[in-house]
C-alpha cells in the first residue's frame, strides 16, 4: 500500500499575521537575539582576549583557513602508478567508455612487459567537461585512477589550462603533500 | 554680529559632518551588523598594509571605486534630468536636519546658544515640505534614464512615497494636539515634563498608537528593505540602473541619511529629544525625593549625549528591521497604507481629540 504523504497547506494568516507587530516582534527578538549574543562573544574575545569563548560566527575564512575534507569526498583526479614505477592504468577504455561527459581520451601503447598487454601512453582529463561523478573510479578494474587529490582550487587562465594530461595527472600526487593537514591522505606518495 | 554667523557656521558645519559621517558610519554598519545578526564576520578584506580597521577600509574602497568609477549617461536619455536627480534625491535629506535640536540651550556668559541650526515655528512642516521633495529624485531618476524598468521602479517609489507621505503627516497630527505646537524646540521641551508625577511625557507615553502607525511609514519613507519596492535590486529592477560612479553613490548615501533623519526624528518627537528622565537645567531632581545638582555644561554635554545615544539606538533598530523582514508585495504594501493605517490613524486622531476635551 502507498503511503500518503500529508500535503502542506496554504498558509493562511492569521490575526495575529495580519496585523504585522507580534510577528514583527517576534522575528525581531530573534535577530536581535542573534545580535546580542554574538556581539557579547566579540567583545569577550577581541577586547578582553578571552579565546575560550564560542565564537560568534560560524565563517570559515577560506584560502587561509580550510574545513577537513569528508574522508568519502570525490576531488581531483589522479593516476597511480606500480611499485616499478610504470603507470598502472592498462589502457582497457572502460573509464572512457563509462565518463557521461566524454571528458577522458586515452591513447594505447604497447607495453614491454609481458605481464601487461598495454599501457596508456596519453592519458588527458579534460577538467572543465568532467562533472565529478566518480564512475570512472568505480569503473577502473587496476584502481589506476582515484579521486582523491585535495586540490580545491580548481582554475585556470584558459581553457587548454584545464585540460590536465598524463604526466600532470601522475606527478600531482607529490603536490598534494600541501594539502597534506585537511585531507589524511593515507599515500601522499603515489606508491 | 560676526560672532553669531560663526556660531551659526560651527552649527551648520556640525550637522554637515554628522550627517554625512553617519551615512558613512551606517554603510559600515549595514554589513557589520548585518553579519553579527546571522552569525558571519562581514567585510574583512580590503586592507591598508594589512591593517583592515574591522572593515572600515572596505568602506573607503568603496568611495574611491564610486568617485573614480565612468559616469555614464544612457544615449538618448534626458541629460539634464539625469544629473538633476540624484541632487534632488539627496540634498532635501540634508537640509531637514536643519531643524532637528540636538541639544538644549547653551549658555557661555550672557550669550545663548540653542544647539538647533533652525528654530522656526513651522519646524515639522518644513521637514514633511523637504523631505516629500525627495519623491522628484527617485521619478526623475526613473524618467529620464530611457529605461522601462527604471521608469516602473520609478513610478512604484512615486507611489509608494506619496502613500505613506501622508500616513506620516496623520500619525504625528495625535502629537501635534497634545503638544499644542509645531515648534520641535518646544515640542522636545514639553517632553521633560511629567506625567503623573512620575513618569516622563515622552511622545510614546501620550501617543503610543501614533508612534506604532508612524514607525512603519516612516520606514517606508526611507525606501529600505522591507519597503524596498522603488529599488528592489535583486529581482524587480529598481530607479537607480541606469546610475553609475558618484550620481548612483548620492542615491547610497541619500537612502542612509534618510535612516539617520528617521532616528532623529522618531528620538525627536516620541522619544524626548535631547531629555534624560528628571534631569533639569539645575541637575536631576527626582520624584521620590533627593536630588543631583550638575553644572551647566555638563547638563548640555549630558543632553547632547543622550541624543546621540538614541540617534545610534535607532539608527541600530532600522537596520536589525532591514536584516530581519522579507519585501512587502507591492499590493500588500498598498492595502497596509491605505486600508490599514490611513483608517487607524484617523482613528488616533479621534481618540486623541476626545482623551483631550475630557481630561483637559
Amino acid at each position: 500500500m502507498i503511503e500518503r504523504k500529508v500535503i502542506q497547506k496554504s498558509f493562511e494568516p492569521g490575526w495575529k499575521e495580519k496585523i504585522y507587530y507580534p510577528e514583527v516582534i517576534r522575528g525581531l527578538s530573534i535577530t536581535g537575539w542573534h545580535f546580542v549574543r554574538n556581539m557579547w562573544s566579540h567583545i569577550l574575545r577581541y577586547v578582553f582576549f578571552i579565546k575560550s569563548v564560542k565564537p560568534g560566527f560560524v565563517t570559515i575564512q577560506y584560502p587561509e583557513e580550510r574545513r577537513p575534507l569528508s574522508p568519502v569526498a570525490r576531488l581531483r583526479h589522479r593516476l597511480m602508478l606500480r611499485a616499478d614505477g610504470t603507470i598502472k592504468c592498462v589502457a582497457c577504455m572502460m573509464c572512457e567508455t563509462i565518463c557521461p561527459c566524454n571528458c577522458i581520451h586515452i591513447v594505447a601503447a604497447e607495453s614491454e612487459n609481458p605481464g601487461v598487454e598495454k599501457y596508456a601512453i596519453e592519458w588527458d582529463l579534460d577538467l572543465l567537461r568532467c562533472c565529478f561523478c566518480g564512475y570512472c573510479v568505480e569503473a577502473c578494474p587496476e584502481d589506476a585512477i582515484r579521486m582523491d587529490f585535495a586540490d580545491l582550487d580548481l582554475a585556470g587562465w584558459s581553457r587548454g589550462g584545464m585540460v590536465l594530461n598524463r604526466a600532470t595527472l601522475l606527478a600531482d600526487g607529490a603536490l598534494s603533500v600541501k594539502f597534506k593537514a585537511q585531507k589524511e591522505l593515507q599515500e601522499v606518495v603515489m606508491r | 554680529m560676526v560672532l553669531d554667523i560663526v556660531i551659526i557656521l560651527v552649527k551648520i558645519w556640525f550637522v554637515l559632518v554628522l550627517a554625512l559621517t553617519m551615512a558613512a558610519a551606517l554603510m559600515w554598519a549595514e554589513r557589520k551588523q548585518s553579519a553579527v545578526m546571522q552569525d558571519r564576520i562581514g567585510a574583512n578584506r580590503a586592507n591598508i598594509f594589512g591593517f583592515k580597521a574591522l572593515g572600515f577600509v572596505n568602506i573607503m574602497a568603496d568611495a574611491v571605486k564610486m568617485i573614480v568609477k565612468e559616469d555614464w549617461i544612457p544615449p538618448k536619455a534626458n541629460k539634464t534630468l539625469h544629473t538633476i536627480a540624484p541632487i534632488a534625491a539627496f540634498f532635501p535629506v540634508l537640509l531637514v536636519f536643519a531643524v532637528i535640536p540636538f541639544g538644549d540651550t547653551l549658555r557661555i556668559g550672557a550669550k545663548e546658544i540653542p544647539l538647533q541650526i533652525l528654530n522656526i515655528n513651522m519646524g515639522i512642516l518644513f521637514l514633511f515640505a523637504f523631505a516629500s521633495l525627495s519623491v522628484y529624485g527617485i521619478i526623475l531618476a526613473g524618467w529620464s534614464s530611457n529605461n522601462k524598468f527604471s521608469m516602473l521602479g520609478g513610478i512604484r517609489g512615486c507611489s509608494q512615497m506619496i502613500s505613506y507621505e501622508l500616513i506620516v503627516g496623520l500619525a504625528l497630527i495625535g502629537l501635534f494636539m497634545v503638544f499644542g505646537t509645531l515648534k520641535l524646540d518646544s515640542i522636545v521641551r514639553q517632553q521633560n515634563e511629567l506625567l503623573f508625577g512620575f513618569i516622563p511625557k515622552w511622545g510614546i507615553m501620550v501617543q503610543p498608537l501614533g508612534f506604532l502607525l508612524f514607525l512603519p511609514a516612516a520606514l517606508a519613507e526611507t525606501k529600505r528593505v522591507p519597503f524596498d519596492l522603488p529599488e528592489g535590486e535583486s529581482e524587480i529592477i529598481g530607479f537607480n540602473t541606469e546610475y553609475s560612479s558618484m550620481k548612483f553613490g548620492m542615491f547610497f548615501m541619500g537612502e542612509f541619511m534618510e535612516v539617520t533623519l528617521i532616528a532623529a526624528l522618531l528620538t525627536t518627537l516620541f522619544f524626548g529629544g535631547y531629555n534624560i528622565p528628571y534631569l533639569y537645567q539645575q541637575g536631576f531632581v527626582f520624584p521620590v525625593g533627593g536630588e543631583i545638582p550638575l553644572p551647566h555644561l555638563v547638563v548640555v554635554i549630558l543632553q547632547f549625549c543622550s541624543f546621540m545615544c538614541k540617534l545610534l539606538f535607532f539608527c541600530w533598530f532600522q537596520q536589525l528591521v532591514r536584516w530581519t523582514l522579507p519585501r512587502f508585495r507591492y499590493d500588500q504594501l498598498m492595502n497596509l497604507s491605505w486600508k490599514q493605517l490611513l483608517p487607524l490613524t484617523l482613528l488616533n486622531i479621534l481618540l486623541t481629540g476626545l482623551v483631550l476635551t475630557l481630561v483637559g
